[in-house]
């Protein structure tokens, strides 16, 4: 018998208070099979979430856990790293927390490239303060705090991510268990910063407003799910595919039957393409859409300490400074 | 060689352009007075602009310094020497001196357009301002380009090099010998020979012009006599390098390595610029995206297991204080700096204040108690860096500990302490136990109500923590009412349980008993030490203003007044007042300039009845 880990020894006791019916349910266990499927070890993860429905997160999951506050997760996990280079670092936090009052740390965090698995939980909504449009919602939102609504211009978080230096960005769906397993692998085994946006439903408050593409009946034709190296198709009969027209620098759907030489093969580290890729026209991309290997931040930070953090020197050292003299 | 003055004690000012390279040239006497063996305390006073227009009053950059036998505890309340590159500096200081001052001008900046800036309507040196004061009129930038000429320096180039000439005339007039600025100069240009020389150079052409100038009677050399100090081997210090060191001592004695994480701002920076150089002594610096991202970072580090640190001042401070609601509601040490500086808001970035006090002690949501310490002296910002991260590790506690923009700057004379005298610090080890994890991570002890450090990566021992609130026994998320008050009444009792494990208040200097007692925290401590001297007042200075030492009302009772000087507007009396039976004199003082000795006297003494 193998000793290996299951789903079930990554869950703890705490009895799960999201709403019946959330999205997390699924992403929940879409992690727990993860961290199983890649012998993650449970003293050696830590989840760290900020605040929102997301932020439950770590209470359910028995590895390390630290709820901390609103919007500064990737600040206390950045810190957590530094010290602890050997750690999984997870950052569990959402569309709010992630990309309206910690937009700053969650653009830092990806720049600099350090070691956290970033999930990122769109719902398109505020769900725990009880409805209000957010900034990923869409213009014409109407919230408790949008009754006629909303008229702000939404951010996409692969644009904000890929704008700020990422290099690693994935997407997957809540209820997608195959290519939630897939995104949340490559994420785990990423060097740097990997950041996933989950498609969430909340089902309280802005419920099926992913439905137009996560509907399974119709997923084939709404889906472009991304492999490296492999030509962009979709459709039930794989006979659609998305080719660049040079005259427009966008990408569009074409024939893929009649056209077969003209469709783009997904290449993962072509940051332009993965811009394009991310406000497809059409289906909605999937997967792995932008990877480009480089050096994580914990690993500069201590190539940068010369003893890397290890005392090498006493304080009797240091303390006498340039110059001194005797007195007495 | 004749020397025309013996003193125990000079004050020397120094001032200019902010970009004349002032602090530069006060640093590098200080440096000389230190290895003299005289006592000091410097006063670097310089503007908020980097680069003000030049030749403006708001533009003058100055270090002040007095020197002598000692005890020398602050920079002097009125400069005995002046130095002035341009008629702003001269219009600024002008007003602090004592009558009789010797003043040396720069005779070649007192031109029409210089002192229409410095509004000036007539010049200086003929209307009569001067009269009251010694004046030595040099052509300093005349001699100081003649002397690098050789060098082929442009013009802006071979000015650059007046602050040495001027610091040159100096070190004759103090008899100070040249070699330790020739050495830093040789640091500084190792690469840049033209510039090295021409500094060198420009130091010794105004050495040799005090020489000649003495045969002209127009400049006298002055004696100050070595200080007594306590025998031990010394150093100059700033209260920045004092708090590294000790930051840095503490990661030693509790054998755990040291994670500072800070964003820059006005006067904490240098904090950060010294931890950044002490990696060997496994000292980690992180310059975070701002200042939430910073004591986050920390926080984190702490959880980690490292000892976190996080310095800024009060704008900073008041950004971080979600953050350390969540350090004492999670239990996880961490130490926060405060060098604070003039406000509100912006405020007075440069000059100095201690006007944080109610942001430290009361100054967050909800019931979240926090042990504040604070420091007196440049050199004690190195014992109470230690202190603070020992009760932070011994209490799980986050710490406060309140410094000056006056103390980060300021540099004196600090006897070098044995560090292996300091006790080691005890980080809170996991006890043996076959308790539920969440449990033991949360098992507190009596005494401190610290809880274990647990940090990830330790076998078996997996929980989760955060800012809910927690079971009391467990450490779960609980909403039920009795715990809430549990917990904040154990949060309180750790609080006041420091108050068991620090020394008692004693008496600084004085009779134990009489008509006034001084009380002062912070950098106060110089002046009110020389007032008290003068004026047969008792003092007593706090390092521990949360919880207050036990000892301290009883000790304060036996004064008919307690008078509390400040450098706000009574935050220290407010908070005797709070938790101890008495009513305080507040005396305050918020002009971003130290105390003087001579209004604290006056002071004193009014309460002393001796005047009225």
């Amino acid at each position: 018998m193998s000793d290996k880990l299951t789903a079930k020894d990554f869950t703890t006791t705490q009895e799960v208070r999201w709403c019946p019916g959330c999205g997390d349910y699924a992403i929940l266990k879409s992690v727990t099979n993860a961290l199983a499927d890649v012998g993650a070890m449970p003293e050696s993860t830590a989840f760290i979430s900020g605040i929102g429905c997301a932020a439950r997160f770590p209470y359910y999951v028995e590895t390390y856990g630290f709820h901390t506050i609103h919007g500064r997760a990737p600040t206390i996990a950045t810190g957590l790293k530094l010290a602890n280079p050997e750690l999984d670092v997870w950052v569990v936090t959402g569309d709010g927390d992630g990309l309206s009052i910690g937009g700053n740390h969650l653009m830092h965090a990806l720049r600099r490239n350090i070691g956290l698995k970033i999930l990122l939980f769109n719902n398109e909504i505020y769900g725990l303060t009880k409805g209000q449009y957010s900034p990923t919602s869409r213009v014409g939102t109407r919230s408790p705090s949008s009754p006629g609504g909303s008229f702000e211009t939404p951010v996409s978080p692969g644009q904000f991510a890929l704008g700020a230096g990422a290099k690693f960005f994935a997407r997957g769906v809540d209820t997608d268990k195959a290519g939630m397993s897939d995104v949340l692998r490559q994420a785990h085994a990423f060097v740097g910063a990997s950041f996933v946006e989950i498609f969430q439903n909340c089902i309280v408050y802005n419920e099926d407003v992913f439905a137009g593409f996560t509907d399974r009946k119709n997923a084939a034709n709404t889906q472009l799910h991304l492999k490296h190296g492999e030509p962009m198709l979709f459709g039930e009969h794989k006979d659609k595919g998305i080719r660049f027209n040079p005259d427009t620098w966008s990408l569009e759907v074409i024939d893929a039957i009649e056209n077969p030489d003209n469709i783009l093969v997904h290449d993962e580290s072509n940051a332009v393409v993965a811009r394009l890729l991310i406000d497809l026209p059409g289906p909605v991309a999937l997967g792995l859409i932008y990877r480009q290997p480089s050096v994580s931040f914990e690993d500069a930070f201590y190539a940068h300490h010369p003893t890397r953090m290890k005392r090498t020197k006493s304080i009797t050292d240091f303390i006498k400074g340039p110059s001194s003299w005797s007195a007495g | 060689m004749n020397k025309n003055k013996d003193v125990d004690s000079i004050v020397v000012r120094l001032s200019g352009d902010s970009g004349d390279g002032i602090q530069l040239m006060g640093s590098q006497f200080a440096v000389a007075t230190a290895l003299s063996g005289a006592d000091f305390a410097t006063f670097p006073d310089f503007p908020a602009e980097i680069r003000a227009p030049v030749g403006t009053t708001f533009g003058v950059s100055a270090y002040q310094i007095n020197l002598g036998s000692g005890p020398i505890t602050t920079p002097g309340d009125a400069p005995d020497v002046l130095v002035a590159f341009n008629p702003a500096a001269l219009k600024v200081s002008l007003p602090m001196l004592h009558k009789g001052a010797l003043v040396i001008i720069n005779n070649d900046s007192f031109t029409p357009r210089n002192l229409r800036k410095a509004g000036y309507e007539t010049d200086p040196r003929d209307s009569g301002v001067l009269t009251d004061y010694q004046v030595v009129a040099a052509d300093i930038s005349h001699l100081n380009l003649e002397a690098v000429k050789e060098f082929g320096l442009s013009k802006s180039e071979g000015g650059r090099c007046k602050n040495f000439w001027a610091l040159g005339v100096l070190l004759w007039m103090f008899d100070r010998k040249l070699s330790s600025v020739e050495d830093w100069i040789k640091r500084r240009f190792a690469d840049k020979p033209t510039l090295r020389g021409a500094n060198i150079k420009a130091l010794h052409a105004g050495h040799a012009f005090g020489e000649t100038a003495e045969l002209a009677a127009s400049l006298s050399q002055i004696e100050v006599s070595p200080a007594e100090l306590e025998p031990g081997e010394y150093r100059s210090i700033t209260g920045a390098e004092a708090m590294a060191l000790g930051i840095a001592a503490a990661g030693e004695l509790a054998d755990r390595a040291v994670m500072f994480c800070s964003y820059p701002i006005t006067p904490a920076s240098p904090l950060l610029h010294r931890l950044s150089r002490l990696g060997e002594l496994g000292v980690g610096t992180f310059q975070a995206e701002d200042e939430i991202a910073a004591i986050g970072a920390a926080i984190g580090a702490s959880y980690g297991g490292m000892i976190g640190v996080t310095s800024s001042s009060g704008p900073g401070i008041a950004l971080k204080t979600e953050a350390m609601g969540l350090a004492v509601s999670a239990e996880l040490p961490l130490v926060i700096v405060n060098w604070q500086r003039g406000g509100p808001s912006t405020g007075l970035p440069t000059k100095t204040e201690q006007s944080d006090l109610y942001q430290a002690v009361y100054g967050r949501n909800a019931d979240t108690p926090i042990p504040v310490l604070s420091a007196s002296t440049s050199g004690e910002c190195f014992e109470m860096a230690i202190e603070a991260v020992r009760i932070a590790l011994r209490h799980m506690t986050p710490v406060i500990l309140l410094a000056d923009g006056y103390l980060s700057n300021a540099a004196e004379p600090w006897r070098i302490p044995d560090v292996s005298a300091f006790a080691p610090i005890d980080s809170n080890a996991v006890p043996e136990s076959d308790a539920n994890p969440q449990g033991i991570a949360f098992a507190r002890d009596s005494a401190t109500l610290g809880r274990p450090w647990v940090t990830p990566g330790m076998q078996g021992l997996m929980h989760r923590i955060g800012g809910l609130e927690k079971d009391v026994e467990s450490g779960h998320i609980s909403y039920d009412p009795s715990n809430h008050q549990s917990m904040t009444d154990l949060r309180a009792a750790k609080v006041q349980s420091v108050a068991n494990f620090i020394a008692e208040q004693e008496i600084e200097s004085g009779t134990d008993s009489g008509d006034v007692v001084v009380v002062g925290w912070g950098s106060t401590y110089g002046p009110i030490y020389q007032a008290v001297r003068s004026t047969g007042a008792s003092f007593v200075h706090l390092r521990y203003l949360n919880p207050l030492p036990p000892n301290l009302g009883e000790l304060l009772a036996h004064f008919d007044k307690v008078l509390v000087p400040e450098m706000n507007t009574g935050q220290l009396s407010t908070l005797l007042k709070d938790k101890l039976d008495v009513n305080p004199v507040c005396f305050s003082k918020v002009t971003g300039q130290p105390f003087l000795i001579s209004e604290l006297v006056e002071k004193i003494e009014s309460l002393q009845g001796k005047t009225s």
